[in-house]
């Protein structure tokens, strides 16, 4: 599972704003290589990302600030390529290569 | 999936679903339709009119980067013939502030309004990273939210404005709806859902005084508008139509009241929000027919004001990350308040309020029993005999005796609570519990015990 040959893994944008980058280290723009599958085989889709990100990209510890109940809290936008991720299918959405993924907070104040 | 398309003009991919009605929008369409709602909400409720100057709350966010942004295309689309202004608040906190403060700078020179920032060090002597180390993180909201309310007013009378935008959103309105209702505030239910509210404010005495609001000789006053043209706009949409516009604005959490959304009623919002979109408008309108239903609701409505306009009061808003959202955990605070309330109830105690807003329902009370003992620093307290308790439990608005500001006691929040912090000692922690309905004497009693007994903790 740890080997990362390239076609095992594919190459993604994933984006934090609206006070969401303050979760990721301050970073807005994450280059990522996630795995192609997840643990049981099947084709990534957001819902492994979400946990994807809270395991190796996240290093702050309030992990329930990004996701609630298993899923994105609501209150956190998700765009794929620009598209409300409810056009998408939402976390049911196969992630494809080179793929954008836009995570906006609309909790957070001015 | 396969890609959708936009139900408009059936040409490009839909990118956008809109919450309201489950329209599916390509861009340009959708910032389209985004902005000619608002332009709907404006005519049909004629917030302005021809050669009016507005001051826009801006504080760097999201909603008020919108307003301004939305209002600049309007204004040219539709010739409204407005002046627009940013009027800016610094609270005085650092590395919060600062920063937003220098995105509401570039928003000036992208949209070309001229911007004024005011702070509360120069309004009231004090900056709420002042406040904090005097009455501590617990409570500073009220504080917070008290001065910032009055701190809009005094910006507008000073840039001789008659009318203050702000960036309140439908969120914003459900959960103030939501947590009127469980408080079983009905005027304040009645006065929130409003879209005009008016606040008769200070014109600027004539040499630009920095002093702490100063005495009223020398002011007189006029009604300051106050209108929000997002409030039926969905955050998630305004936060869509910032994406989608690339507009510059500036998240951030307030250091002194950090996740403030957690456990509030403004989870319970967004969790409706999930489930059914529609909800959010559901509980906006469900509001304003709760408000309309609320006996003399409108006789609240002071001096000056007509039609649909309602007198705010000054106790609205809270946290002031988002223009007045509350500050959040308030749902639980208020069980909380509620079972502490019963308590006190039974054995007759004095409670503590943890929540700023729930307190005023006991303001008369207090600040009667308050008057004779305390002496205001600055010497600007009437001498003369101390305030009369007031029975009346419906807020009629006079001025605040000692800086003129409408007010429904004697003495503004604002200057109760700079008295409290002149004074080295928060006035918050004390409380009588609005419950316990007894005869005046035996609340007068209490409450001086109480005083008397911080007094001595004080020393």
């Amino acid at each position: 599972m740890t080997d990362n040959k390239s076609e095992d893994v594919i190459p993604i944008t994933v984006e934090f704003s609206g006070g969401l980058e303050m979760l990721f280290s301050n970073k807005r723009k994450h280059n990522l290589s996630i795995p192609r599958n997840d643990d049981s085989g099947a084709a990534s889709n957001i819902a492994f990302l979400v946990s994807y990100l809270c395991q190796n990209v996240m290093k702050d510890p309030r992990k329930n600030l990004f996701v609630l109940d298993e899923t994105v809290r609501p209150g956190i936008l998700v765009l794929i390529n620009d598209a409300d991720w409810e056009l998408e299918g939402e976390d049911k959405y196969e992630i494809q290569r080179g793929d954008n993924i836009l995570f906006v907070s609309t909790l957070h104040g001015g | 999936m396969p890609p959708s398309i936009c139900a408009l003009c059936n040409t490009n991919r839909a990118l956008i679903l809109r919450p309201k009605n489950h329209q599916k929008l390509c861009k340009p369409c959708f910032l389209r339709t985004f902005e000619t709602e608002i332009h709907h909400t404006i005519t049909s409720h004629h917030l302005f009119h021809r050669g009016e100057r507005i001051a826009i709350g801006a504080s760097g966010g999201k909603d008020s980067t919108v307003l301004a942004s939305v209002l600049k295309t309007l204004n040219e689309r539709y010739d409204y013939g407005v002046e627009l202004l940013l009027l800016s608040i610094d609270e005085g906190i650092k590395g919060y502030r600062d920063d937003s403060l220098e995105t509401v700078k570039r928003n000036a020179k992208q949209y070309d309004m001229p911007l004024t920032i005011l702070g509360y060090e120069e309004l009231y002597g004090w900056t709420m990273d002042q406040v904090v180390e005097q009455v501590g993180k617990k409570g500073n909201c009220t504080y917070c939210g008290v001065f910032r309310r009055q701190a809009l007013d005094r910006g507008a009378a000073r840039l001789g404005v008659q009318h203050v935008v702000t960036g309140h959103n439908a969120d914003d309105v459900a959960e103030t709806v939501l947590m009127n209702l469980l408080r079983g505030d009905l005027p304040r239910l009645s006065r929130t859902t409003s879209i005009i509210t008016s606040t008769p404010s200070l014109t600027p005495p004539p040499p630009p005084s920095s002093s702490p609001p100063s005495s009223s000789s020398s002011t007189c006053h006029t009604n300051i508008k106050r209108s929000k043209p997002l409030k039926y706009a969905y955050e998630k949409e305004i936060v869509l139509y910032a994406h989608h516009k690339n507009l510059d604005y500036f998240s951030t959490e307030c250091l002194y009241s950090p996740e403030a959304f957690r456990g509030s009623a403004r989870a319970l919002i967004k969790n409706l929000e999930r489930i059914r979109p529609s909800a959010i408008l559901d509980v906006v309108r469900s509001g304003e027919d709760m408000a309309k239903l609320v006996p003399g609701g409108n006789e609240a409505c002071g001096n000056g004001c007509t039609g649909q306009t309602i007198v705010a009061d000054e106790g609205e808003g809270g946290c002031g990350s988002a223009n007045g959202r509350s500050s959040g955990g308030e749902m639980a605070s208020m069980e909380m308040q509620l079972v502490m309330n019963e308590t006190a109830v039974e054995y007759g105690l004095e409670v503590e309020i943890t929540s700023g807003s729930l307190e005023y329902q006991t303001h008369n009370s207090q600040m009667s029993m308050l008057g004779p003992l305390v002496n205001g620093k600055k010497g600007q307290r009437p001498k003369g005999p101390a305030p009369t308790l007031r029975k009346a439990p419906r807020q009629t608005m006079g001025q605040c005796k000692r800086c003129g500001y409408l007010s429904s006691q004697d003495i503004c929040k604002a200057c109760v609570l700079l008295e409290g912090l002149n004074k080295s000692r928060p006035k918050n922690s004390i409380e009588i519990s609005s419950a316990v309905k007894e005869p005046q004497e035996s609340q007068t009693i209490s409450a001086t015990t109480s005083i008397q007994r911080l007094d001595l903790g004080a020393e």
